[in-house]
């Protein structure tokens, strides 16, 4: 049990004054403006977006600004300030292959329609340590070791590829039907929603895909490799990453009609994994499913890994890894919540404590008298000792 | 209710175009446009603007059941247009992704705009087609740029013989 402690306004008031000086650092050097932040630390603001679960990179800036770069401070942040808004409703489901992604790529198809294009990646870098002073003209710094690309290198051949269909490789393999489809269930059923339903296990697919999607992205990484190393194997191969922009639709009650709001940006990954079949139906490939805010490639690849592992029992597998386990993953993915339980532990436990206090030193206590018994009965021999711990009178 | 016109599908259309253009452009592009409108009508402020939010949905697997992904913020305005070339009064409402207030208000004058018979057209030519030629223009650079990064991969292992369809076989 908690018990709440009063006072120690004017301290709490200097240590913040504290805080926000330590944040500035050295005033000779100019102070960060979160526009610099959305525009060059990208990945970190879709993280923030990610686990804030609230698409807004010049809130998410501002929010890292204002944590120092504290990734769940400032995830924090805007889930707090999300619950000051209303919501307006839900748009309509986005369509990620509406728009030409920035990004697409396919580990399991060299030749697919649209081709390879890597877009804006760090894979293939040597992942040295450079020095941009040295290393970059003048004004272009990428902060990143990596030179802008000149326009003149840019080969001619661009040209009459620019709309260049990219189909989802799901609708190559699903023609086939080597690969599980996905098709909406009839009537097209609205989701259920975590942040305004209980918990209850088990759980819809698409609610754990919400959960996952405002999950840690560390946690979900760690699991996913687990199930890679063995502990619920499920043999995947990225058929899919995209990124880039999606237009997103809004059917304003004031005009009933779906119309454009603005456009995303988003990360998919479309994970084929080993088969599946049965007496009815043949072997077929199947999926998991990530999706993420802004760039975040590493965060939608471990979703749609545990997206598939939590299938377990939608085809039967024996589930023998965490990873598989819906309640353990699920419960605890959140890092807000996670966060916010570890971390109480600091806060004052004086009169929580005290009782512990207490306790041991009866327990001690006990332990003493029944010392000085043995001590008397048995001269010498220490045998009491280990089964007073603990025990009761 | 009767039946769709020809006419009410193509005011659709363009209704799309125009939303489509509102809310992509910057809002600095959108205050210009504004500022240079001749003949500018009173605007009557009838709600917000005010910041929002919209839960945005995705689907399993891209093509599969709804689920949520996360909200997004967006910011909505109604406003009421009266006098200067309007035909008659006009309501407009705008829904614009962001936080920007200023970008919500200047989106929904321009929807209010139009609606009326007689500055529709002039919206659509002097607005709404120049927005989205800036529009194009970013995609077709952002595109370009992207398509640099086109690879062919080939795999050093033998090809096999004769595989027209069939990359199977590749790892």
């Amino acid at each position: 049990m908690y018990v709440a402690v009063k006072g120690g306004e004017r301290a709490i008031a200097a240590a913040h004054e504290l805080l926000a000086r330590r944040g500035r650092g050295d005033r000779a050097v100019p102070a960060l403006e979160s526009d610099q932040v959305r525009d060059q630390l990208g990945v970190l603001v879709s993280r923030v977006m990610n686990e804030g679960s609230l698409y807004d990179p010049d809130l998410a800036a501002r929010a890292i600004v204002q944590a120092q770069g504290d990734a769940l401070e400032a995830v924090t942040l805007l889930r707090t300030y999300r619950t000051t808004l209303p919501r307006y409703g839900a748009t309509v489901a986005l369509d990620t292959a509406g728009l030409p992604s920035e990004r697409r790529v396919s580990a399991t198809f060299k030749d697919l329609p649209g081709g390879q294009q890597l877009g804006a990646t760090f894979d293939y870098t040597h992942r040295l340590l450079t020095d941009a002073a040295d290393d970059e003209p003048a004004g272009e710094g990428l902060g990143t070791g990596l030179r802008p690309a000149r326009p003149a290198e840019a080969p001619a051949a661009a040209d009459g590829h620019l709309d260049a269909r990219m189909p989802r490789i799901s609708d190559l393999l699903g023609a086939e039907a080597l690969l599980e489809e996905h098709v909406p269930s009839p009537g097209d059923p609205e989701p259920a929603d975590l942040t305004r339903e209980p918990t209850i296990f088990p759980m819809s697919r698409a609610e754990r895909l919400q959960a996952l999607a405002r999950g840690d992205e560390g946690f979900l990484l760690s699991l996913g490799y687990s199930t890679q190393r063995g502990y619920g194997r499920t043999h995947p191969f990225v058929g899919e990453v995209r990124v880039g922009e999606v237009e997103v639709e809004f059917v304003a009650p004031e005009t009933g009609e779906a119309l454009p709001i603005g456009r995303i940006e988003v990360t998919e990954c479309q994970m084929v994994n080993q088969f599946v079949g049965d007496a009815v139906t043949p072997p077929q490939f199947t999926r998991g499913y990530g999706l993420a805010f802004g760039r975040a490639e590493r965060k939608a690849m471990s979703m749609s890994l545990v997206d598939r592992a939590l299938r377990a029992d939608e085809f039967g597998e024996r589930r023998v890894g965490p990873a598989q386990d819906e309640e353990f993953v699920l419960a605890h993915s959140d890092a807000v919540e996670a966060t916010g339980f570890v971390e109480h532990l600091k806060l004052p436990h004086y009169v929580d404590f005290q009782a512990e206090l207490v306790l041991i030193r009866q327990l001690r206590a006990v332990h003493r008298q029944r010392d000085r018994a043995g001590h008397e009965t048995t001269a010498g021999d220490r045998v009491g000792q280990s089964d007073s711990i603990g025990g009761t009178p | 209710m009767g039946g769709t016109t020809v006419d009410e599908a193509e005011r659709g259309a363009l209704r799309r175009r125009a939303a489509r253009a509102f809310s992509n452009a910057p809002r600095a592009a959108l205050a210009e446009h504004w500022l240079a409108w001749a003949d500018r009508p009173g605007v009557e402020v009838l709600r917000g603007p005010e910041p929002g939010l919209v839960m945005v949905q995705g689907r399993i697997g891209g093509t599969g059941d709804r689920f949520n992904l996360g909200e997004a913020t967006v910011t909505r305005a109604t406003v009421r247009l009266s006098g200067g070339a309007l035909a008659a009064p006009s309501i407009g409402t705008a829904y614009v992704l962001g936080s920007d207030v200023e970008h919500a208000g200047l989106a929904a004058i321009f929807t209010a705009l139009l609606a009326d018979e007689a500055t529709h057209d002039t919206v659509i030519a002097e607005v709404v087609e120049p927005l989205e030629a800036a529009l194009a223009d970013r995609d077709r650079a952002v595109r370009t740029a992207a398509r640099t990064t086109v690879v062919d991969f080939f795999t050093v292992a033998r090809e096999n013989a004769g595989a027209l369809a069939s990359d199977e076989d590749d790892e």
